[in-house]
């Protein structure tokens, strides 16, 4: 329990709970990325450094972006709901969240995985880790580059206005028709 | 004595900590050697920011046929302190709209990661803050931090302009952020290691009187040409000034921010110039390495900053001189243009990497890359719409 890893997991636990309770979506957005970025930072705690600067590079730099484009392009920021933040249903979403995160504590704590690392710190060098990704792990990779690209194709192919729905979409339009976004 | 010039610095900050360790417990030594490396980067970066403000409108006046500030201190060089005095002094104006704790916040955003991205570039011989083993991959990481500064700063202004320049901000920086790190991850390759002092130390030595530079290959070129414009757009550098442009949205995200908030929002950029171009330096231009074999022994430290200050000047010549694009014209040039060439650098990166050493590796490579220059170039151009511009949602 040292100062430092007090003040990250302060950080990431504030973050998550704004993230969820603040009224404004944006602000939630926002407090998400100040936990992902607390996340990150008690990764580097841990000596991974690999794994805090792509928790930093892909959380913090494009999934929150993509969190923020998500809420300001389908509906207005500026509205904030009228009710609680919490819906009706919360008292069975809370006891399924502490029973998924008890699962998991208890896997953790019982795997043997546990028992050796926690006298050596265990350090895994950038070179170590993309060793392990050429020879051992390279099918995996290579199956997440190709569904990252089928991905990637898809989404190109779903914003791409074709020529001819072009064309259908917007001869009928009069001028006083808004386009819905 | 030249070697004790080089390490100058280094022995300066040992005899310091030797000094006041002295006064202190045996246990700071290390916070000590860390405070004191951090406060010399602060300070160094910051004066350099001071004068290449002056540099800029020197330059920038010179190139637009007029002066420039002349009129603080001898050829108005005390021009930066009076703006520093300027920005303390002036009144913050806070819109009452605006959601007053994320306007508060933006440019600490902003100014924190750029400041903590320079931890990691080599200044000079065993003059790097932190020599992390994914020290290049940290540089990136603590750069996405900067994009989220802008949209807080463009979202809690709540003003129709600072909201479009933040959008185009981020767009921007989405776009040029693949081909900046594609450019860079050859120079890894070719190193082996996402260490900047690593990559330094691959480039140090000389054939005959040239250096080693990754520059002076055809995917160091071609890698180091790509960096710098990607790096421009990082940046939001003229031509690619458009979320601050001022004949059109004014000045973009940071509209609504006055008095010394303006003046951080202005820190970071500059400071973000800087960490990006002494990330150039350090992948293609031989980091803090000499250009010649006799000019050694002048310090490392002045080789670093000079490179800086050169890629400044040229940076502001691109200002003065290139009009700004329009954003369809830049999302089709860094989607189109720059991630296929990097790509295809990439590609010829490996068969340096895997070519026996030879004039065959040369010419391979140089004629794969020029082809793919002048094909992509050809069919972007063949492509190009000349007509007249259709638009989606604005008739």
């Amino acid at each position: 329990m040292t100062a430092d890893f007090l003040i990250l997991s302060l950080l990431t636990l504030v973050g998550a709970v704004a993230a969820v309770s603040l009224r404004n979506l944006v602000h939630c957005a926002l407090a998400l990325a100040a936990a992902l970025a607390g996340l990150a930072g008690l990764y580097l705690h841990l000596q991974a450094q690999f794994v805090g600067f792509a928790q930093l590079l892909v959380y913090v730099g494009a999934v929150a972006i993509l969190i923020v484009f998500a809420i300001l392009l389908t509906r207005g920021s500026d509205s904030e709901p009228d009710g609680p933040p919490a819906t009706r249903g919360w008292v069975p979403g809370a006891g399924l969240a502490a029973a998924a995160a008890g699962l998991v504590v208890a896997a953790i704590l019982s795997s043997r995985a546990l028992a050796p690392s926690l006298q050596s710190s265990p350090e895994a060098p950038v070179r170590a880790i993309g060793e392990q990704l050429m020879t051992r792990y390279v099918l995996a990779l290579e199956l997440i580059g190709i569904l990252l690209t089928a991905a990637l194709i898809g989404a190109v192919i779903i914003a791409m206005t074709l020529p001819s729905r072009r064309s259908a979409e917007h001869k009928p339009q009069s001028r006083t028709s808004i386009p819905d976004l | 004595m030249a070697e004790k010039l080089d390490q100058i610095f280094v022995q300066a900050k040992h005899e310091l900590v030797r000094w006041l360790l002295c006064h202190v417990p045996g246990a700071w030594a290390e916070v000590l050697s860390a405070l004191l490396s951090i406060a010399t980067l602060l300070v160094a970066f910051a004066a350099l920011f001071a004068l290449t403000t002056l540099l800029e409108r020197k330059g920038l006046g010179r190139i637009q046929n007029r002066y420039g500030p002349n009129r603080v201190g001898p050829f108005g060089l005390l021009q930066p302190v009076a703006d520093g005095i300027k920005a303390l002094t002036k009144e913050d104006v806070v819109p009452r709209a605006a959601d007053q704790v994320v306007h508060f916040i933006a440019p600490l955003v902003l100014v924190v990661p750029v400041f903590l991205a320079l931890a990691v570039l080599p200044v000079g011989r065993n003059m790097v803050v932190v020599d992390l083993d994914a020290g290049l991959l940290f540089f990136f990481a603590v750069g996405a931090a900067t994009e989220l500064s802008v949209f807080m700063a463009g979202w809690s202004s709540r003003n129709k302009y600072s909201l479009l320049g933040a959008m185009r901000a981020i767009a921007q920086m989405i776009s040029y952020e693949v081909p900046l790190i594609l450019s860079a991850v050859t120079v890894v390759m070719m190193a082996g290691s996402l260490s900047t002092v690593r990559i330094v130390e691959v480039q140090a030595g000389f054939s005959g009187w040239l250096p080693h530079w990754h520059v002076l290959t055809p995917w160091g070129l071609a890698g180091f040409l790509l960096f710098l414009i990607a790096a421009a757009a990082e940046a939001n550098r003229c031509p690619f000034d458009l979320p601050e442009g001022e004949s059109e949205i004014i000045a973009g995200y940071y509209i609504e921010y006055s008095g010394f908030k303006f003046a951080l929002f202005f820190l970071g950029e500059y400071i973000g110039l800087f960490a990006v171009s002494g990330l150039a330096i350090t992948l293609f231009l031989g980091g803090w390495t000499a250009p010649l074999p006799f000019v050694q022994w002048v310090p490392s430290y002045v080789w670093f900053f000079l490179k800086l200050l050169s890629l400044i000047a040229f940076f502001i010549w691109v200002r003065g001189t290139l009009p700004r694009l329009r954003m369809d014209q830049l999302m089709s040039f860094a989607w189109k243009f720059m991630l296929p060439l990097s790509l295809i650098n990439l590609l010829a990166a490996g068969l340096w990497r895997f070519l026996p050493e030879g004039l065959t590796r040369w010419a391979f490579c140089s004629l794969l890359l020029a082809a793919a220059y002048i094909g992509l170039g050809r069919s972007l151009v063949q492509r190009r719409n000349l007509g007249r511009r259709t638009y989606r949602f604005a008739e």
